[in-house]
């Protein structure tokens, strides 16, 4: 479980005006097992949130607390990092090894695990991102997909209860992003990891339970998809895109068509239309 | 295409030879490398070519392969003999009673035979380090380096860093080639020429690739260092290995043969 209580950052140690904040007052609790997407305008602090997570960035103010871990107890830095991991949006720059199997082992062999249980926790790693075939190859000859799943079996085989991910598709083409979004989705599902997802995909976000937008370092809104996006104007006062889908249901209903503004996808989305049409 | 390079000369199949130790290869390796150096006689030669014929038939590795390593300093060999055939003093030769001398250029025999020894010398040291090169991945490679220089980590030497800066230099090559040449494709779709004018000209002209590419990778290796951070890196203290070295029979085996080897060598040097 990761709760956060009124947390406070700048990176400017010096000016410490409310101004200078680039997280000003965060409070959130995400319990085990859920999916959380953040949303949020660039430079809003989502990515600063995310690094007080697991100890890279620490509060100035509040408190950050992993599996009831403080992340300032310097003396539980290296558990909070193993309880609670985090993939990045770059996959080259997170890769360490030459060979695919030796990088999702970097971490277990950090950890200071034994050699058989390293090969039994990358073995089930590579199964849980479906990569198994590729343990031999050379990284740099994978798709941005394939490494980037490479990237999350390499933080699964540390066995974290949480993974952060901080726009982990930014820099994929459409199937890249639609492998390594269902590798997200299954390890919430199946492997019953709790995920926190940034991203600018309003797609994606579908995806979650729930969702969070994060503005000016603030949480403005926190609350189930459905009822984040069915909220058009709203999400358009903050500069953020809603589904395609709902954009579509909205477009409609403002031209005086009767359908609902809550859908999220396209199969939703087909439905209300053929509705309409009866 | 850039991508496809292959890092070292690594060359991946299944033998004796690529299922050693690297610490015993690397070992065995710097003590052949010694012993050729003290080797006099031509007969010494011919037991060293046995034995590098041997290792390489071992290693199913081709001989092309293996003599390939020769051809970059082909120009070096040539020019160490040159420089020895004709300038080591000596008895001069006769061929039909006309002495090869001319100004201070001469041909002695001592010349003649340091000339096939020093030859002899290079083209084995290069095949020797082939056959480790060629037998070991570069991963194995640095582990290797790494556990035979842990011992003086104890005087200050950093080999566990050393070691991962060498694996991660190997893991990024591949990477920065490939920004390399996006940079360059970039520039030259604005105009840049990288490839007339003389050399200064030239030169200036990898200025605007370098300078991006330089600041590609502190933000990469910065990155990196977080990514690094996030997965529990703290330096090689209390790191344990997916695949822990370990000697083996066929490593004993090899060093016997390596004993042997040096037996001969010493016989030969005493008694031919
Ligand atoms: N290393 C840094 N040093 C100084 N200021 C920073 C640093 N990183 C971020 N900031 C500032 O902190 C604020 C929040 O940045 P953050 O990276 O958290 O935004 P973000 O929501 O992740 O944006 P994006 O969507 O672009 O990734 C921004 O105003 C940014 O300029
Ligand atoms: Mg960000």
């Amino acid at each position: 479980m990761i709760e956060i209580q009124n947390l406070t950052y700048s990176y400017d140690r010096a000016d410490d005006k409310v101004g200078g904040l680039a997280l000003n007052g965060i409070n959130l609790t995400v319990n085990d097992g859920e999916f959380v997407a953040v949303l949020g305008r660039n430079g809003s602090g989502k990515s600063t949130l995310a690094k007080h997570i697991n100890a890279i960035l620490l509060p100035m103010g509040g408190y950050v607390y992993v599996d009831g871990m403080d992340t300032l107890d310097e003396s539980k830095t290296w558990d909070i990092r193993q309880s609670a991991a985090m993939v990045f949006q770059n996959p080259d720059n997170q890769i360490v090894a030459t060979i695919v199997e030796e990088d999702v082992a970097f971490a277990a062999e950090n950890l200071g695990v034994p050699p058989d249980e390293i090969r039994r926790r990358v073995d089930y790693a590579l199964g849980a991102v479906g990569m198994t075939k590729f343990r031999k190859e050379a990284p740099h000859l994978l798709s941005g997909g394939q490494k980037q799943r490479i990237a999350i079996a390499g933080v699964i085989a540390m066995k974290p209860k949480t993974i952060v991910f901080d726009e982990p598709t930014a820099m994929l083409d459409p199937s890249g992003r639609k492998e390594v979004m269902k590798t997200i989705t299954e390890l919430n599902r199946k492997y019953g990891i709790t995920i926190i997802m940034i991203t600018h995909n309003m797609d994606e976000a579908v995806c979650a339970d729930r969702v969070v937008v994060v503005d000016k370092g603030r949480i403005i809104i926190d609350d189930k998809p459905r009822n984040v996006f069915s909220d058009v104007d709203k999400m358009r006062r903050i500069g953020l895109d809603v589904p395609q889908a709902t954009q579509i249901a909205f477009e409609l209903k403002k031209a005086g068509l009767d359908i609902k503004c809550d859908i999220l996808d396209e199969q939703e989305c087909v439905e209300e239309i053929i509705k309409l049409c009866r | 295409m850039l991508k496809d390079i292959t890092l070292g000369q690594y060359f991946p199949i299944e033998s004796p030879v690529h299922s050693m130790d690297p610490r015993i290869k690397i070992i065995i390796t710097l003590v052949f490398i010694i012993a050729i150096f003290f080797i006099k006689s031509l007969w010494g030669f011919v037991a060293v070519a046995l034995y590098v014929i041997f290792a390489v038939k071992l290693s199913r590795v081709s001989f092309k392969l293996v003599l390939k390593g020769i051809r970059p300093i082909l120009f070096l060999i040539i020019f160490t003999a040159l420089i020895n055939l004709f300038m080591t003093n000596g008895e001069i030769v006769n061929i039909g009673g006309v002495p090869l001398k001319a100004g201070f250029l001469k041909i002695t025999k001592e010349g003649f035979y340091s000339a096939t020894v020093m030859s002899l010398r290079l083209v084995f040291l290069v095949m020797g380090t082939s056959i480790l090169t060629l037998t070991t991945s570069p991963i194995l490679l640095t582990d290797g380096v790494e556990k035979l220089l842990s011992p003086f980590s104890k005087i200050g030497l950093p080999a566990h860093e050393l070691a991962m800066m060498m694996t991660i230099a190997l893991r990024f090559i591949p990477t920065l080639l490939e920004e390399t040449d996006k940079i360059m494709k970039a520039q030259m779709a604005r105009g840049a020429d990288f490839e007339s004018g003389n050399i200064i000209n030239r030169a200036k002209a990898l200025i605007p690739i370098l300078v991006p590419l330089f600041i590609s990778s502190f933000r990469r290796a910065d990155e990196l260092a977080v990514a690094m951070e996030c997965r529990c890196y703290r330096g090689g203290k209390g790191r344990t290995r997916l695949n822990e070295l370990k000697i083996g029979t066929r490593d004993w085996i090899a060093c016997l043969s390596m004993l042997t080897f040096m037996a001969v060598i010493v016989l030969i040097n005493m008694y031919l």
